[in-house]
């Protein structure tokens, strides 16, 4: 009895965190002349899934917010990448003036929250009249300074002397930073991968700021329009189209799972 | 090697990789100047002046802001509600993360499946989830209140009560921070040696909560500070809930969604600076021993 105990908690645990995953599920697929029905039976007496997802599609571009997602995720992480990985190459294995001055002011950004810095680069982006575009809201993200700590961290145990062999056979310094040195952290580019769009796409503060125009918002934004159009009315189709919005990360995360639990907690496992 | 160094003629080998260096860190550095530097710096200008989005001209009106701020009474409500809202989510968020990863590290086989039913929550979008937990709590059509009234309670209006609107976002918030945090005491947990244990047992820790307390407790120091931190940065950051659960309704503004509003709806740039600073100060307050213990990692 007492081995069975663990099990049990763990299950009421998990009935509690699992039951607004199958109650969309669950809803999304009911009538609307069902719902009031409260039992967690999971066949509904008329199966209406098509019309609710049908209406979730066109009541509002739902399409398009996923676009506009992958647009904006894949930029990010782009740049991200190209801007984070040589920094961090200079930082671990090249010697210049102000190396120490830039991993101070390094650690220190990794302090400053994004919603921090919203206002004035709202301001500055207002003005340059880039308001609802791809750019802005993609570029406060351009550069992260996690990125290149964590990279930091991890091209510094990169043996120094196949570097320097490296360097004698003629290979460019591009070529050992790219084709050495990061394929050598392989797992922390798919890591960071993870957390990076894992974050952006379930961001919503930056693009309810500089974004309000329906054609370019981003998932979570997409949501709140959509929410606001549908309240009360249709709660079928309102769950149809959120069980749409969190898909594709719940499915990337039960087929990557080691990859996404590494990393969206890597900030503590270092 | 240093007598290498020490004989190597100075000069241009030198300055080349110092050029190399730069060349490589330099897309960062103006990103750097870009993206943090010139903007706090502005922002630490709009605090002290009277300036509107907008506007053409602004005064100059010194620490006035901040003492409006201190007066106004939306934004002295925002300041206790995101208050409550962390005293709820980091005590439950952190201890009830700790119990279910040590009932968790205890399983084997079923290991994989726990740990992903517990995290699933994190990964899921939170606006779409605040919906369907809108609609699970709902008085009349929500499942919630339906086993509520079903155990012979009366029917909770968990979106309709002001006074249960920061409580109920609180719940949200547990439940979407619980998975992470478990991750990370798994991680500790699994990081203690195991001898230690065995060691505990001999020495007379005969029950498992002697043995947590002598062994376990202590070796996740560091894990649990951290989880703490994470815990309360998150904390004072609510805003989807609150964007789509209430929209500030009834008093129920956060920290940032005051914020938000301040700045981005009434377009009170100059008020809306000095309490972004408010906020960037408590949040270094919270990060700050972190950060410490992560600039002595990088230099050993």
């Amino acid at each position: 009895m007492r081995r069975f105990i663990p099990h049990l908690v763990l299950a009421l645990g998990a009935f509690v965190m699992l039951m607004p995953f199958y109650w969309m599920a669950l809803t999304s697929i009911r009538s609307p002349a069902e719902i009031f029905d409260i039992s967690l039976w999971p066949v509904p007496k008329e199966f209406t899934g098509v019309q609710n997802y049908t209406q979730a599609a066109t009541t509002v571009p739902m399409a398009r917010f996923m676009l506009n997602g992958v647009i904006v995720c894949t930029g990010i992480l782009l740049v991200q990448v190209l801007t984070a990985v040589p920094a961090a190459y200079a930082l671990a294995k090249l010697r210049f003036p102000g190396r120490r001055l830039l991993m101070i002011l390094v650690i220190a950004a990794l302090c400053v929250p994004m919603q921090a810095l919203a206002l004035p680069l709202f301001v500055g982006l207002a003005k340059a009249g880039l308001l609802n575009t791809y750019f802005a809201q993609m570029a406060p993200f351009f550069l992260s300074v996690f990125a290149i700590f964590l990279f930091h961290q991890s091209f510094r145990s990169y043996p120094d002397e196949i570097i320097e062999a490296a360097r004698m056979d003629g290979f460019s310094e591009m070529e050992i930073c790219w084709g050495l040195v990061l394929r050598g952290s392989f797992p922390s580019l798919a890591a960071f991968s993870v957390f990076s769009v894992v974050a952006h796409w379930n961001d919503l503060y930056w693009p309810m700021i500089v974004v309000n125009d329906t054609a370019l918002a981003p998932p979570p934004l997409g949501m709140l329009f959509f929410s606001d159009v549908e309240t009360g009315a249709n709660y079928g189709a309102l769950m149809a189209g959120a069980a749409m919005i969190t898909a594709p990360m719940v499915v990337c995360f039960l087929l990557a799972r080691r990859h996404f639990v590494a990393g969206i907690t890597m900030t503590g496992v270092k | 090697m240093t007598a290498a160094v020490m004989t190597m003629p100075r000069g241009r080998p030198l300055r080349r990789t110092a050029l190399k260096g730069l060349g490589f860190a330099a897309p960062a550095i103006l990103l750097l100047l870009a993206i943090y530097i010139v903007p706090i710096l502005v922002l630490a200008g709009f605090s002290v002046t009277d300036y509107q989005l907008g506007a053409l001209n602004w005064d100059f009106v010194g620490l006035k802001n901040f003492a409006d701020a201190f007066s106004d009474p939306v934004f002295m409500r925002a300041l206790a509600n995101t208050a409550l809202y962390a005293v709820i989510v980091i005590p439950a968020g952190v201890f009830l993360a700790l119990g279910v990863a040590l009932l968790v590290h205890g399983r084997t086989r079923s290991r994989a499946f726990w740990e992903t039913a517990y995290f699933l929550p994190v990964t899921a979008t939170l606006v779409a989830m605040a919906t369907v937990w809108q609609f699970l709590l709902h008085p009349s059509l929500g499942p919630v209140n339906a086993a509520i009234t079903a155990l012979g309670f009366d029917p909770v209006s968990f979106l309709g009560n002001p006074a249960l609107l920061i409580p109920t976002m609180a719940l949200i918030g547990i439940w979407q921070v619980l998975g992470f945090n478990m991750v990370l005491f798994l991680a500790g947990l699994t990081a203690i040696p195991k001898d230690l244990h065995e060691a505990a047992r001999i020495d007379g820790a005969k029950h498992p909560i002697d043995r947590f307390l002598t062994v376990t407790w202590p070796m996740l120091g560091p894990t649990t500070m951290f989880v703490v931190v994470t815990t309360s940065i998150s904390a004072f950051k609510v805003f989807e809930t609150v964007a789509v659960l209430t929209k500030g309704r009834a008093g129920s503004e956060t920290l940032l969604y005051a914020l938000y509003l301040e700045g981005f709806e009434y377009s009170n740039t100059g008020y809306a600076a000095a309490l972004t600073l408010i906020f960037l100060g408590i949040v270094l307050i919270l990060s700050i021993g972190q950060t410490l213990r992560m600039e002595r990692k990088i230099h050993y």
